[in-house]
């Protein structure tokens, strides 16, 4: 135990954290804006595979950094369209669509990524995201150099929790995702179109994937693998319903996770001779299970999360 | 434009959906055939030739179908009862765990005996498995996909160990897989070339089984009124909860014998590569299947052909294998399309 106390200490731990985090945090806050619309999106696992092979193949075709961030988004959120196309416009089954969405577009992303590099045995590599030091902050012993020595796309997704919080809560364009979501027959007596609330954000949830796939590939590592998110996606999905769908518990979540992830690389290293590595491995998946059956009691779902709307039709 | 329920939806018309999303998907990826520079017709006949064209493609097609009937029977069951089993991959595992532990010298029966015993033993295991996802979502709500997905990762973390620590072979020089079936374990093959064993047969069977049971018995008639309208069922006097888990513990149960029939009559062992993701192709073969347990047979022939075929055409032609998942992929989702049309109709006004 003693061991695991002192790892808690050191920089290293807290700054892998925080890396380890960051594509929670975005899979996380886009599948939370997607529900929160009253649009489940199991596509997630595929749009961030695809995320992570559109940006890094920008990088590595001579595209800048945060070219292949936007292109990342924008892939992310021409699959969020299609997805919101069958689920919104069509009301066809959230669920089965989505493991469709994500069983295609991780499937495409093989397919184009040996398409371009045919002959590769190694992955290629691209010069990802280099650290940035924030002046001053970064001196601070310990949690400066955990939380002001990350890639730019850490920040980002730090300040995209308060930024996601604020429209959704204190906007009336928030307001409006957030009653599509709950009682779409008021949106649409306010004159505002459902389904294109919804469209829209889906489309922006599926864009914050892509950015979380993109950031294994342009940041975490510099190469793109096959099953590289290696279930990911559906952690966050976990974490949404642990975050009871709200932007600080998300991050909260994705933190708790990415500490424990964290934690256990080092820990199989100082107890790994007793115990198999594939235990620590398991963990954040039945860490995940188990907030699930924590949360389960008190979680109130969006109340028209998974109802197609359908204009003029008594609910 | 307005969309509207179609009054009656003749028998042809129903039955050509799956064929209209087939044809879409192998549209979609004739994009991508044209990208890699082939002709299209070229690659789709190089795809029918390595699947259909010799006695030894048929065989190998219909042996590769065979995990896919099963998982796909797994899939059309549950999702009839709406229950989003995604854990199919899973239970595939667990049922091959279970076919391992009874099946390598543990128990030793007569060959009639010893196989039922393993199939039985590795539909109990993966019927376990979902148990867990199943009862969180009668007891306490918890959304099943997400419960089913994660257990997949898991249980293949659960194999990895078993056969790199203690169920390792000795023998294996090194490999990490598992002992072998004893003899009597093993199904035996059906014809004196390839590798098609007896799991066909039972495959085949069991489909039939499953499809009279939905059809004709009262457990099967509850399963659909719990997927049509689980409100207006527990109305009626059904009981769901109950009805989910049971629709559970088939379904669990069918993804295992995938498991079995793999580890004891394709590989007679078990390794980590035993599924290429037949729990999630199957999904793909009920959707196909419109979730008729009949339907499912020939679904599950046609992707495991896609599968057969797409392997030869990429040795022929420099097309990735990739092509036949994004065909299995497009097909899940142009079949969702093509069924709301032929139930629906577009009217322009």
């Amino acid at each position: 135990m003693g061991d695991i106390f002192e790892i808690l200490l050191t920089a290293g731990f807290w700054a892998a954290t925080i890396r380890i985090a960051s594509p929670l945090i975005f899979g996380t806050l886009g599948e939370l804006i997607c529900e929160r619309a009253g649009v489940l999106n199991l596509g997630i696992e595929g749009i961030m595979t695809v995320g992570a092979m559109a940006g890094w193949m920008w990088v590595y075709q001579g595209g800048g950094l945060w070219g292949g961030v936007v292109f990342a988004a924008m892939v992310g959120a021409m699959f969020g369209l299609l997805h919101a196309g069958f689920t919104v416009h069509m009301g066809l089954s959230q669920h089965v669509t989505g493991i469709g969405i994500t069983l295609f577009a991780s499937s495409l992303s093989y397919f184009i990524y040996r398409m371009l590099l045919p002959s590769a045995t190694t992955p290629p590599k691209i010069e990802p995201f280099d650290e940035v030091a924030i002046p001053g902050l970064s001196d601070i012993p310990v949690i400066g150099e955990a939380l002001f020595n990350q890639s730019p796309l850490t920040y980002l997704a730090f300040v995209s929790v308060p930024a996601v919080w604020y429209v959704l809560y204190r906007t009336p364009l928030g307001l409006a995702v957030r009653m599509a979501g709950e009682n779409p027959v008021a949106v649409e007596a306010q004159g505002i179109n459902v389904l294109s609330i919804r469209t829209a954000a889906v489309m922006v949830g599926s864009g914050f994937m892509a950015i979380g796939g993109a950031f294994i590939t342009m940041s975490w590592f510099d190469a793109f693998y096959f099953g590289m998110i290696n279930g990911r996606g559906w952690i966050c999905v976990a974490l949404v319903i642990f975050a009871s769908w709200r932007p600080g518990p998300a991050l909260a979540g994705a933190i708790i996770f990415a500490g424990l992830e964290a934690l256990q690389v080092r820990a199989q290293q100082s107890v790994g001779a007793f115990i198999p590595y594939q235990f620590f491995l398991a963990l954040p998946y039945v860490m995940s299970i188990i907030a699930m059956i924590i949360m389960a009691r008190r979680t109130k779902y969006p109340q028209a999360l998974l109802v197609p709307f359908r204009r003029g039709e008594r609910v | 434009m307005i969309i509207e329920p179609r009054q009656s939806v003749s028998l042809l018309r129903a039955g050509l959906a799956p064929v209209w999303a087939i044809l879409a998907a192998m549209l979609i990826c004739a994009v991508l055939i044209i990208w890699t520079g082939t002709n299209v017709l070229t690659a789709y006949g190089l795809l029918l030739k390595g699947a259909f064209g010799s006695a030894f493609a048929i065989n190998e097609t219909l042996t590769r179908s065979i995990p896919l009937i099963f998982t796909g029977l797994a899939a059309a069951v549950a999702f009839r009862a709406k229950f989003y089993n995604i854990g199919g991959e899973g239970q595939l595992y667990a049922g091959a765990l279970a076919a391992t532990y009874f099946g390598t010298g543990l128990i030793t029966l007569p060959s009639f005996l010893m196989i039922p015993f393993l199939m039985i033993m590795g539909a109990i295991a993966g019927g376990l498995l979902l148990l867990v996802p199943v009862l969180l979502k009668t007891r306490m709500k918890v959304d099943e996909v997400v419960t089913t997905l994660l257990l997949n990762f898991v249980v293949l973390l659960l194999v990895g160990y078993l056969i790199e620590g203690p169920w390792k072979d000795p023998m294996s020089l090194g490999w990490p897989q598992a002992a072998s079936i004893i003899d009597e374990g093993v199904l035996p093959t059906l014809l004196a070339k390839g590798r098609l064993h007896l799991g066909f047969i039972i495959a085949v069977a069991i489909a039939v089984l499953i499809w009279a049971m939905m059809r004709f018995s009262v457990l099967g008639y509850e399963i659909r009124a719990v997927g049509y309208n689980a409100g207006a069922a527990e109305f009626s006097g059904i009981k769901v909860g109950r009805t989910v888990v049971i629709t559970a513990m088939i379904s669990g149960g069918l993804a295992g014998l995938a498991g079995v029939s793999e580890t004891a009559g394709l590989k007679g062992y078990l390794t980590l590569d035993l599924s290429p993701g037949f729990g999630y192709t199957g999904i793909a073969v009920a959707m196909l299947a419109q979730l008729n347990a009949l339907a499912v047979i020939p679904a599950a022939i046609f992707l495991s052909a896609v599968y057969v075929g797409a392997d030869a055409m990429s040795r022929a032609v420099n097309i990735p294998t990739y092509i036949a998942d994004v065909l299995v992929g497009a097909s899940v989702l142009a079949v969702l399309c093509s069924v709301l049309f032929s139930q629906y109709r577009v009217r322009f006004r």
